[in-house]
């Protein structure tokens, strides 16, 4: 899974959103019983604690809340990649993600931007959801 | 809802003390926790024996500490090492003493990350955003600051006053580990980190401990300086929106509202009253969302409020005097707090607030704690 940036512990709770995401497809958890969504993936629904919890494959419209420019390399991989770019993104359905734009960032970058999901094959097997300007 | 109210000026402080902060790859957390606590007792004129509370913050085993010191308390709590465990910290040891489960607690906080290279990125603190390159607290806050800059004009030229204010502080500091002279432009030309944030906007790595000592201010009339009271104390953690690692949608703008009623109800001031007030600094907008936060200015003004050296000892309201994380050093909090007593005490020497008499402690974090201390 990884391409030099560790997925932590490769959470076994996140292996249905690397699937969808190879399969260009951008996907959060939704609970069975409440329809309560979230993500990052939790055990138990956060609103009505079931268990009963499935992945739902969501618009990928969002809009974009701030981003912030690296400088500074946390992992080797990245070294080459500097300056670049994280955005943070509420989806239409709710739960915020972090990630980056695909390209360059818009120029008419600011919150609120509407974005629209893109998928971004880093490696065979690691495909990130990254976002550009709708 | 219950509140802690009647627990107003019933705890107090006793003993401060602290290591010099520097980089000190010798020393264990240990020894460092030993020099602290030592010089923390002699500060108070307990005995040894007469500790029979512990808290350990960031020590690496609560029970080596208690070894190392001989001490075998009837009431002992370990914290980790985040810098939102100092105010929770020392809201337990008032609860504890007040409750009965220890007459005398002795809180310890080390930490030795900057010796051992700790990088607070990366490995050190794996996150499900890592794939992204997402990580660092330092990230987290440069998404806020880009989203207030964006809804209320705020600017970088706004925000160095606070690293500058703090500089200025450290100068006066003999401990401090900073002490070159800062300008505004000295921040706005630093090396950009994670931006809208730069180098001077990061609080400093360095090794030290801190230990203070609490009682019930009964108790403490006998010792031997003037107690410092806990006055008001208050808090609200918000986890539900924790999924991004030290980052907050709203800037914990509510979790702070809620701890500021609680802490002004408890303890009968509001910020007109405050002569110093001690921010956790882990980078400099958490400053300016604490002002807002703790209605100090309103929401989205604090940019303009810091303008002309607010923040500076000589300003309206002189904030962390002892050059807080971003110039003194990176105890976590837990400086400032010492620094608070010695405010009040009078002990500051150059960078002594005159007739300081409230000293404002507020940490804007996920568990986000304020305490208010009074001269007694
Ligand atoms: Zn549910």
């Amino acid at each position: 899974m990884s391409y030099g940036t560790p997925v932590p512990d490769g959470d076994p709770l996140m292996e249905p959103f690397w699937q969808n995401a190879r399969e260009h497809r951008l996907s959060v958890q939704c609970c069975r019983d409440c329809g309560d969504r979230h993500f990052p993936p939790s055990p138990v629904c956060p609103s009505c604690l079931s268990e009963e919890q499935d992945w739902e494959v969501v618009s990928g419209k969002a809009t974009l809340i701030s981003w912030v420019t690296f400088h500074r390399a946390y992992w080797d991989v990245l070294q080459s990649q500097l300056p670049y770019d994280v955005c943070l993104v509420a989806l239409e359905e709710g739960p915020l993600l972090m990630s980056n734009f695909l390209g360059p960032r818009p120029e008419n970058a600011r919150e609120g931007l509407p974005l629209r999901v893109a998928f971004d094959a880093v490696s065979d097997h690691l495909t990130l959801p990254k976002f550009v300007a709708a | 809802m219950t509140s802690m109210n009647h627990l107003r000026n019933k705890v107090a402080v006793v003993g401060v003390g602290n290591t010099p902060y520097g980089n000190f790859p010798h020393k264990s957390d240990y020894a460092l926790g030993a020099d602290a606590f030592k010089a923390a007792l002699v500060d108070s004129g307990l005995e040894k024996h007469e500790i029979d509370g512990l808290v350990t913050c960031r020590v690496p085993y609560y029970a080596r500490m208690g070894e190392v010191l001989g001490l075998d308390p009837r009431w002992t709590l370990a914290m980790p090492g985040h810098g939102r465990m100092s105010g929770m910290a020392i809201i337990e040891a008032m609860l504890a003493i007040e409750s009965g489960a220890a007459d005398h607690v002795a809180l310890i906080y080390t930490n030795i990350g900057r010796s051992r290279r700790m990088n607070y990125g990366g490995d050190d603190s794996a996150s499900v955003w890592d794939p992204w390159g997402f990580t660092s607290p330092g990230a987290a806050h440069a998404m806020m600051f880009r989203m207030h800059m964006q809804r209320y004009g705020t600017t970088t030229r706004q925000l160095a006053e606070v690293s500058v204010a703090f500089r200025q502080h450290a100068i006066l500091n003999p401990d401090a580990v900073m002490k070159k002279p800062m300008t505004i432009d000295d921040h706005e030309e630093a090396r950009p980190i994670a931006e809208p944030l730069r180098l001077l906007d990061y609080c400093l790595i360095n090794d030290g401990a801190v230990c203070m000592i609490l009682t019930s201010a009964e108790r403490a009339k006998d010792l031997r300086k003037p107690p410092v009271l806990i006055t008001g104390a208050g808090g609200r953690d918000a986890f539900r929106r924790s999924a991004v690692a030290n980052f907050d949608p709203d800037m914990w703008f509510t979790e702070a509202q809620d701890t500021s009623r609680q802490v002004y109800e408890m303890a009968g001031v509001g910020p007109d009253d405050v002569d110093a007030l001690m921010c956790y600094d882990n980078f400099s907008p958490t400053v300016l969302f604490s002002l807002e936060g703790f209605g100090y200015c309103k929401r989205g003004e604090s940019g303009a409020f810091v303008e002309g050296g607010r923040l500076a000892l000589g300003g309206a309201l002189p904030t962390n005097t002892d050059g807080g994380h971003l110039s003194n050093s990176y105890m976590q909090g837990w400086a400032l707090n010492i620094e608070a007593v010695r405010q009040l005490r009078g002990e500051c020497g150059i960078r002594q607030v005159p007739g300081c008499e409230v000293v404002h402690y507020v940490a804007t974090t996920p568990c986000t704690r304020s305490i208010i201390y009074t001269r007694a």
